[in-house]
C-alpha cells in the first residue's frame, strides 16, 4: 500500500478513455461499478467537451457480485452496440472489475458483434494512466492497422507523407500542437497522412501503413504503437519531440532527412521570436535563474533543455512521474549535474523543491500549488491538466510558435529585470516590503491575503479557479536564532540578511551558517555574511 | 442494461414512480469526503482503495483542494493482492506514517472502497486494532464509501452512522434536540440562534466540528434531519432511543418554517411565540425568493438523480417559484423519511428512482425542458444541444438551507437562465 495525497495520473482505464474519446466511431464498454463515471467529467468539464465520452459503464452493484456480473457486461456491450453503432469497440475492466475476473474480452468475443472488438488488459494495481493510453493505442493499432497497404501508383512522384502519432483528449496542449506541427511539416513539403488517435476513426487507423514514416509526438502514448508499425511496415519514426527551438530544429532536420527534402527554408521561421527575445539585453536578468523542472517525461525533458540552453537558466532540479521515461530523465539530469527525481509522490516533490530553493518552478498543476505555498513563481509545462490548460487562444508548446508561447509563459511569473534591480537596491523602501508583489502581477490588497493559505478552495473546474499564473513572493519567516551547531546571528547580520531577495535568503542563511560552522565562528556578523557570500559565489 | 424500466405503484401514496436500472451517471459515496473533511476539523479520511479512488476524490466536482487535505488514499497494489504483503500490516504502517505527519488528527476514518470490499478487507477489525494502538490520542472508525454499496451522499450517511455508536450518553433523559446532517457552518449558526430564540434546546449538531464536541444521544433525544439522505444514521439513532421529528427539509421559506415548527411543537413552543420568532426570517426569505419568480415561473425543469435532495428541491421550486416539473429523478426514495415532502408534492409529478442514463437522456431530449439539473458529466453535452443546465453538485457544496439562504437557492436555478439571456448575442454562434 502506498499513502497518496494527490496523484499525477489516474488509473490505466482513464488512459484508455482518453484514447477512445479522442477518436470517432469507437465505443468503450467498461466493466465498472457505480462511481467510475466520475471520469466523464474530466472530459466534459476540464476540456469542455460538448459530447459525453463514448464510454458505457456496466455499473454493477454489491448485490450483483453474487449473481451474474458477466451477463450484465454482455447486455451492456450489446446495448451499446445497438445504440451507438460504433465501427470498433474497446472492452475492458476498471480496477474493481479486474478483481472479479469476468474476462470482458472473452465475453465480447462471444457476442460476435459485426465490428472489430479490441480487448484491453490494463492492470490497474501496477500501471497508471499514461501507460493505459499507450497500451490502448498500441492494441487499437495492432488490431485495426494490420492490413497490407494497397499498391501506391504515385510512389516516387507524390509528396512524402507521415502519420502524427500520440495526441489524445485531455492531453496538455495537444490540440494546438497538432495544428502547429502539421503546418511545420507542410512548409517542409511533407503531408500528414493520418493523425491518431486524436480525430481518427477506425478506417484511418487501417490506413496507417500507407505513410512513409511516423512522427511520435508524445512518446508516452505512441512509442509502442510506432514500434509495432516499424516492425510491420518498416516505417521509421521521428522520436524527437519538437518542444523548444533546439528540439524543433533537430526535428525539422530529422524529418527532412527521412523525407528527402531540404530543411533549410524551414529552420528559421520569421515568426519565431523566441531566439531574439532571449538574446536581447533585457533578458539578461534571466541568466542563471534557478529553475526546478517536474512533469511527464517528454515535457520535463524538453523544458529542462529549453531552460538551460535557450533561456540561460540554471536547472537545479529535474524529475518526472513517468517511470516509462525514467532512463532518459536520469541521463538528462546527469548532463545538468542534478539528482534525478523519479517519483509519483507529491510530497516527495514538495520536499525536493523546498530543498532546491528555486526561483522558478516549471511543473504541473500540482507544482503550481507547491510553488504558491513557498511563494515561488511557477509556469505549467505538463499534464495532469486543469481547465486553465485549455486556453481559448491558440497556444501550442511545439514548433516555433510553441517556443514563443513558452518564452512568454515562463517569463511572466518572474520579476522583470529593472524592477528586480530596484527591489534589490531599495529594499528598505516601505512599499518594497517583502510582501510587495512585482507590479505586473497586480499587487492590490495582495500583502495580507498572499500569506494565508487557501483554506478551503473548493473551486469548480470552470469556476473561479485560482488564476495566478505565479505566486507573489512571500518572505520565509526568520528561522531560529541559533543554528544547530550553535552559531548565533547578530541582530545587525540578521537585518542585513533580510535585504537579500527572499528566494535566495534561505540559501544564504544556510550557506552562512555552514561557513561559520566550518570555521568555528560562534557569532555571525555582517562580515561573516559577506565572507560566506564571497566563498560560495552567488 | 437491457432491463426495461418499470413503472411501479408506491404503496399507500399511490404515486407512480419510474424505477430504472442501468448505467448510473453518479458519484460513489467516497465523494462525501470532499465536504466531510472540512466539516470535521480534526478528522482525517483515509480511503483504502485503488488509484481510481484517489483520482476520483481529486477530480470529483472538478475540485482540487490544495490546502493540506485531511484525506488521502492508501492505494492497494499488486503486492497486497498477491498476498506478498500482509494488507493489515501495510495499513498499520500507512496509518503510522500518516499520524506522524498529522499529529493534530483526533479521529481517523478508514473508508472502504469497491476494491477493499471485493477483496473483503475487514476494515472494522482494522479500526478496532488501530484504535487500541492509538487511543486516547486518536479514535479510529470505519465506514464504506464504495460505489457498489453507496451512491454519492450515502457516503455521508455511512460516515455519520459510524459515529452514532461513539456518541456519549446524556446525563439526564431531559429532552434535547439533535440536528443531523452536514450543514455549512454559517447555516448551523443561524439555526442555533433561531432555536435559542424559540426556547428549543439544548441543541446539538451531528457531525460536530470536532471530536470533543460529539453530541450526546439517548432516550430524551429528538432529532431533525437536515439532509434527506441519512436513512441508516436515522435507524441507528432510533436504536439509541432518539425519536425523529418528521418534517419537510429546511429548503425555502416554507420548508424551513415547517422544519423549525416540528421542533417547536415537540418542545411545546406556543404558536404565537413561534410566529413572532420566525416571522422576520420568513419574510426575508419570501422577499428574496420572489425576486427570481419572474425568471423561473412556468419554466419546465428536469432533474437527473444525484444527491437525494431532488424531491425537497422540486417541492420548493414548485411551491415557491411556480416551476413546472417534467421529471424528478432521485437515486433513492426513502419513503418514510420523504413522506412529509411527498405530501406537499402533487401526485401528477413524475418521479423516477435509480437510473438508466441513456433512457433518461432520451426522455430529456424529447421533453426539451427549460432547465436540466444534472451532474458535471452531462451538463456541457446538454448545453451543447441548446439546453440550460444547473450542476447538481453545487447544491451540495453551497449553503442553501434556512431562511437566509432561500434567495441564494432560488438564484442558483435562475442563474443559468439569466446568463443565457445576457449572452444572447452569442446564441447564433457555435
Amino acid at each position: 500500500m502506498q499513502l497518496t495525497v494527490w496523484t499525477y495520473e489516474g488509473p490505466p482505464h482513464v488512459g484508455a478513455m482518453r484514447v477512445a474519446t479522442s477518436m470517432r466511431d469507437v465505443h468503450y464498454v467498461l466493466h465498472a461499478p457505480q462511481g467510475d463515471t466520475y471520469a466523464d467529467l474530466l472530459f466534459t468539464m476540464i476540456e469542455r467537451r460538448d459530447h459525453r465520452p463514448p464510454v458505457t459503464y456496466t455499473t454493477f452493484q454489491a448485490r450483483d457480485l453474487g449473481s451474474d456480473t458477466a451477463t450484465l457486461f454482455k447486455n451492456a456491450a450489446k446495448d451499446a452496440y445497438e445504440r451507438f453503432r460504433p465501427k470498433a469497440m474497446l472492452v475492458g475492466a476498471s480496477c474493481t472489475a479486474e478483481l472479479i475476473q469476468d474476462d470482458p474480452g472473452g465475453l465480447a468475443e462471444a457476442l460476435a458483434l459485426p465490428i472489430p472488438t479490441v480487448p484491453l488488459e490494463l492492470p490497474s494495481y501496477q500501471k497508471k494512466e499514461n501507460w493505459g493510453a499507450g497500451e490502448t493505442f498500441y492494441q487499437i493499432v495492432r488490431h485495426l492497422a494490420d492490413v497490407d497497404p494497397p499498391p501506391d501508383p504515385e510512389a516516387g512522384s507524390r509528396r512524402p507523407r507521415c502519420n502524427l502519432l500520440g495526441p489524445t483528449a485531455l492531453g496538455f496542449r495537444n490540440r494546438d500542437d497538432v495544428v502547429e506541427v502539421t503546418q511545420l511539416l507542410a512548409r517542409l513539403g511533407v503531408d500528414v497522412h493520418v493523425t491518431a488517435p486524436l480525430g481518427a476513426g477506425p478506417e484511418d487507423i487501417a490506413r496507417l501503413g500507407e505513410a512513409d514514416f511516423n512522427v511520435v509526438l508524445y512518446p508516452e502514448t505512441a512509442r509502442s504503437a510506432a514500434g509495432w508499425l516499424k516492425r510491420r511496415f518498416g516505417q521509421p519514426a521521428v522520436e524527437t519531440v519538437p518542444i523548444g527551438i533546439g528540439a524543433t530544429r533537430d526535428f525539422v532536420r530529422e524529418v527532412a532527412e527521412l523525407a528527402g527534402v531540404d530543411p533549410a527554408p524551414v529552420l528559421d521561421d520569421p515568426r519565431s521570436r523566441m531566439p531574439w527575445y532571449s538574446k536581447s539585453v533585457d533578458s539578461t536578468y534571466l541568466t542563471g535563474k534557478r529553475v526546478f523542472v517536474f512533469g511527464d517525461g517528454s515535457h520535463a525533458l524538453a523544458a529542462a533543455r529549453i531552460a538551460q540552453r535557450e533561456m540561460g537558466f540554471e536547472v537545479v532540479g529535474l524529475g518526472t512521474y513517468t517511470r516509462e521515461l525514467a532512463r532518459e530523465v536520469r541521463a538528462a539530469a546527469a548532463d545538468y549535474g542534478v539528482e534525478p527525481l523519479i517519483t509519483d509522490d507529491y510530497l516527495e516533490v514538495e520536499r525536493a523543491i523546498e530543498a532546491a530553493q528555486p526561483e522558478l518552478v516549471l511543473g504541473t498543476q500540482m507544482e503550481r500549488h507547491i510553488a504558491k505555498r513557498f511563494g515561488i513563481g511557477c509556469a505549467v509545462i505538463s499534464a495532469p491538466v486543469h481547465v486553465q490548460d485549455f486556453p481559448a487562444r491558440y497556444s501550442p508548446q511545439m514548433g516555433f510558435e510553441g517556443a514563443n508561447v513558452i518564452f512568454d509563459s515562463w517569463v511572466h511569473p518572474l520579476t522583470m529585470g529593472l524592477e528586480e534591480h530596484l527591489l534589490g537596491m531599495f529594499r528598505d523602501d516601505f512599499e518594497f516590503a517583502d510582501d510587495a508583489a512585482p507590479s505586473h502581477l497586480g499587487s492590490h490588497g495582495g500583502g495580507a491575503t498572499r500569506r494565508s493559505e487557501p483554506s478551503l478552495a473548493v473551486v469548480a473546474a470552470t469556476g473561479e479557479a485560482p488564476t495566478e499564473a505565479a505566486a507573489a513572493p512571500v518572505a520565509t519567516a526568520p528561522a531560529e536564532v541559533a543554528d544547530a551547531a550553535g552559531s548565533r546571528w547578530e541582530e545587525e547580520a540578521e537585518r542585513e540578511l533580510k535585504k537579500i531577495p527572499f528566494f535566495v535568503r534561505g540559501k544564504a542563511r544556510r550557506n552562512t551558517e555552514a561557513f561559520a560552522r566550518e570555521r568555528g565562528v560562534a557569532r555571525i556578523t555582517v562580515e561573516t555574511l559577506y565572507d560566506a557570500k564571497a566563498h560560495f559565489g552567488r | 442494461m437491457s432491463r426495461p424500466a418499470e413503472a411501479l405503484e408506491c404503496g399507500a401514496d399511490e404515486r407512480l414512480i419510474l424505477r430504472e436500472r442501468g448505467q448510473r451517471e453518479v458519484f460513489c459515496g467516497l465523494t462525501g469526503i470532499v465536504w466531510l473533511h472540512r466539516k470535521m476539523q480534526d478528522a482525517f479520511f483515509l480511503v483504502v482503495g485503488s488509484r481510481t479512488c484517489a483520482h476520483l476524490i481529486q477530480s470529483a466536482a472538478g475540485v482540487m483542494i490544495f490546502a493540506e487535505p485531511r484525506f488521502g488514499t492508501a492505494i492497494i497494489d499488486e503486492r497486497d493482492l498477491a498476498g506478498l504483503a500482509d494488507a493489515n500490516e501495510e495499513l498499520d504502517r500507512v496509518v503510522e506514517q500518516l499520524l506522524a505527519r498529522r499529529p493534530d488528527i483526533r479521529m481517523l476514518f478508514l473508508v472502504g472502497s469497491c476494491p477493499s470490499e471485493v477483496i473483503k478487507l475487514d476494515l472494522s477489525r482494522a479500526a478496532q486494532r488501530l484504535s487500541q494502538r492509538w487511543l486516547p490520542d486518536v479514535r479510529v472508525l470505519n465506514y464504506s464509501g464504495s460505489g457498489i454499496e453507496t451512491t454519492f451522499t450515502e457516503g455521508e450517511d455511512a460516515c455519520l452512522a459510524a459515529l452514532v455508536p461513539e456518541l456519549p450518553r446524556p446525563q439526564t433523559e431531559a429532552p434535547r434536540l439533535l440536528v443531523v446532517g452536514s450543514l455549512a457552518d454559517v447555516v448551523e449558526d443561524q439555526f442555533r440562534r433561531l432555536f435559542a430564540e424559540l426556547g428549543v434546546g439544548p441543541v446539538d449538531f451531528l457531525p460536530a466540528r470536532n471530536v470533543a464536541g460529539l453530541p450526546p444521544v439517548g432516550p430524551g433525544t429528538r432529532y431533525l434531519l437536515a439532509q434527506p439522505f441519512l436513512a441508516e444514521t436515522a435507524r441507528l439513532l432510533e436504536g439509541r432511543g432518539a425519536r425523529r421529528l418528521p418534517a419537510p427539509f429546511p429548503l425555502g421559506a416554507e420548508g424551513t418554517t415547517a422544519w423549525l415548527k416540528a421542533a417547536a411543537d415537540d418542545f411545546g413552543v406556543d404558536a404565537a411565540h413561534f410566529d413572532a420568532v420566525t416571522a422576520p426570517g420568513r419574510r426575508r426569505a419570501e422577499t428574496a425568493v420572489a425576486r427570481y419568480r419572474d425568471t423561473l415561473a412556468g419554466r419546465r425543469l428536469f432533474f437527473f438523480p444525484d444527491s437525494q435532495l431532488e424531491v425537497p428541491l422540486a417541492r420548493m421550486l414548485l411551491r415557491e417559484l411556480d416551476v413546472q416539473l417534467v421529471e424528478v429523478g432521485t437515486p433513492y426514495l426513502h419513503k418514510h423519511l420523504m413522506a412529509p415532502e411527498l405530501a406537499l408534492l402533487p401526485k401528477e409529478v413524475t418521479l423516477s428512482e435509480g437510473q438508466h442514463v441513456e433512457n433518461q437522456l432520451d426522455r430529456c431530449h424529447a421533453a426539451h425542458p427549460d432547465l436540466v439539473v444534472c451532474g458535471l458529466g452531462l451538463a456541457n453535452p446538454l448545453e451543447a444541444r441548446g439546453m440550460s443546465t444547473k450542476w447538481s453538485i453545487e447544491l451540495v457544496f453551497t449553503p442553501i438551507q434556512g431562511y437566509e439562504q432561500a434567495g441564494d437557492l432560488a438564484e442558483l436555478f435562475a442563474r443559468p437562465l439569466l446568463r443565457r439571456e445576457r449572452i444572447r448575442d452569442l446564441e447564433s454562434c457555435n
